[in-house]
């Protein structure tokens, strides 16, 4: 009796115990709970705010221009009332992000796939780490490079050829036109499809290796060559990661500023050949934000919006791509 | 499709009947001997079953039979395997034409990432330039074949990833048949079924065996009693026993292959 008493003492203090554990838990649970809240609300917060401060900045320029400001070719800070139009910084980003990943995405899945199925174990390591590397790189880096050694060796020694080559072509003779010059479209297209080629091959790469073992011994056991693996199962099989990877690298070519500024040569003027100067939105911003006041600096502000705006539209893009595969799928 | 008996160069194989010769074939990963001298026939048009504990070399063979190892490095091959007289293992020996004859089919189904159609037309198309229409003609076949089409002929153009587990691994069936190979190497091809899709399977390989030589490793010994007509006991990487499927299950000749039926170890 006794003892079974004694018994129901010490369950009942354990359980008392254990409640009173459980309450100090209860405490840190609710304030973890509001820290990772509190993080997450930062978020929106911190998004809700350049959102705010971009359409107010952009406001004097929106109501005074208009829609024409996305038409309009002209750059003429310096008359009163200033014509300011957006039209070759538009231009200008979306074709040398085009270019570059017209360059970057081919090289970077074929290293990917050079890395991943055909590379003799020993160099794997080194080559990977290589590419890493490269995206190690300061921007400024590949601004200075693209400068001093790009940019002289493709106005003097190649693009001089290029524009030869096709001289009697139609179509092509128009968009590989002379005169060359040392900072171009086609300087910055080069020098961002570097920068980008690390991030492409990195995560190609990645998605290539969770391709299981024995499914692409199943294609090589009905007798494929690695080049029809690649193409028929590797590809499909990641094609959401490599789609991914590709709009990580089109949203960082999109916005880079610094490397592009030094090598586009800073040219308000939409023109048919991509060895002339040009220019892109960051780059306008950055090489005319610091003297610009009033309505000037607030079309720049514009600008950027805009540029939010684009890199919003190729998210969802590719948001979209993604759900219409995987319908198109049946998975 | 094959070459007429007599006029095969090594005199031994036309009078095995034997489609593929093992003959000392010695195979390792690194350093480490995983086949000691295997010396034995897979019969034309019959199943010979593979068994023994796991780890004991059994799959290890069967993907030398189409060099699977070489797609990964540290693995190789001696000794000498036969098709038709011709030595496979020959670093000359074109890979992909070797693997259109020697199909596989693996433990896991492995459909591509594709419709069911596409799937089975994928490897035609990779060795013929076909019609459309012949096409269509070819992959009904295959899956008839197969035993699958009455359950997919309304639904070829869904993900093959889409079928069940049983379904997928016809359909890999039918994608081996389909581009008429000579052997077909199953890989434990009924691990992870279930009960009605592994008889469905095995009622296939009965039929197959009219066209096609066959090799099945399998875990599951009263599978292989009833599937084939040939069976080899493996064990450490040795060839224990290899004779008629009856006698092995009722009177075999070593004492290892005695305990390792009668489930003493393994």
């Amino acid at each position: 009796m006794t003892d079974m008493a004694i018994e129901d003492a010490v369950a009942q203090t354990m359980v008392a115990s254990r409640a009173r554990a459980l309450n100090a838990f209860k405490f840190g649970d609710a304030t973890f709970y509001w820290m990772t809240r509190i993080a997450a609300i930062c978020v929106l917060l911190i998004l809700g705010g350049i959102i705010a401060y971009l359409i107010v900045g952009a406001w004097p320029a929106l109501t005074t221009y208009g829609l024409n400001f996305l038409s309009t070719q002209r750059w003429a800070p310096e008359l009163d009332p200033p014509v300011l139009g957006g039209l070759a910084p538009i231009y200008g980003t979306l074709l040398t992000s085009a270019i570059a990943l017209l360059i970057a995405v081919p090289v970077g899945l074929g290293v990917a796939v050079f890395l991943t199925e055909l590379c003799p174990q020993w160099l794997r390591r080194p080559i990977g780490i290589a590419v890493e590397l490269l995206a190690g790189i300061p921007s400024i880096i590949y601004g200075m490079w693209g400068f001093f050694v790009l940019g002289p060796a493709l106005a003097n020694t190649i693009e001089p050829a290029i524009v030869s080559f096709f001289a009697r072509v139609p179509v092509l003779n128009v968009i590989f036109a002379g005169p060359t010059s040392n900072q171009s479209i086609f300087n910055a297209s080069l020098i961002l499809a570097i920068m980008v080629l690390p991030f492409i091959t990195a995560i190609a790469r990645d998605v290539f290796l969770t391709v299981p073992p024995v499914l692409k011994e199943a294609a090589y056991g009905v007798g494929c060559t690695t080049w029809e693996v690649v193409r028929s199962v590797m590809v499909p099989y990641t094609r959401v990661g490599l789609i991914g990877g590709i709009m990580l690298a089109l949203g960082r070519a999109l916005g880079e500023t610094m490397a592009v500024t030094f090598v586009i040569g800073n040219a308000f003027r939409v023109q048919a050949s991509i060895f002339a100067p040009g220019t892109t939105i960051s780059a306008a911003i950055a090489s005319e934000f610091a003297e610009s006041a009033d309505l000037y600096q607030s079309a720049l502000i514009l600008l950027g919006l805009l540029l939010f705006v684009l890199t919003f539209f190729v998210l969802a893009a590719a948001r979209l791509m993604l759900m219409q595969l995987r319908r198109r799928a049946g998975g | 499709m094959n070459a007429p008996a007599t006029t095969t160069s090594m005199p031994s194989q036309s009078a095995d009947g034997d489609k593929i010769a093992v003959k000392d074939l010695k195979f390792y990963y690194g350093n480490n001997l995983a086949l000691k001298n295997i010396t034995l026939g897979l019969r034309t048009n019959k199943v010979t079953a593979f068994i023994g504990p796991s780890g004991c070399g059994k799959s290890t063979l069967l993907r030398v039979l189409n060099r699977m190892y070489d797609l990964y490095p540290n693995q190789r091959a001696e000794g000498e395997v036969l098709l038709d007289g011709e030595n496979i293992l020959n670093p000359k020996q074109d890979l992909n034409l070797l693997r259109a004859r020697i199909g596989m089919v693996f433990q896991k189904p492995t459909p591509f990432p594709m419709t069911i159609y596409e799937n089975i037309a994928f490897g035609i198309r990779l060795y013929e330039k076909i019609a459309k229409s012949e096409l269509d003609g070819r992959v009904e076949k295959a899956l008839r074949g197969a035993a699958l089409w009455d359950e997919v002929k309304d639904k070829l153009s869904a993900s093959g990833l889409s079928l069940s587990g049983g379904q997928q691994q016809r359909l890999c069936i039918a994608r081996s048949v389909a581009i008429h190979p000579e052997v077909i190497l199953f890989d434990e091809p009924c691990s992870a079924l279930d009960p009605i899709s592994t008889s469905k399977i095995e009622e296939l390989i009965d039929e197959l065996q009219e066209n096609y030589t066959i090799a099945i490793v399998t875990h599951n010994m009263q599978q292989a009693a009833r599937v084939s007509e040939f069976t080899a006991f493996m064990y450490l990487g040795e060839l224990v026993e290899f004779g008629d499927t009856s006698k092995i299950f009722t009177s075999p000749s070593q004492k290892r292959t005695q305990d390792y039926i009668t489930g003493r170890f393994g």
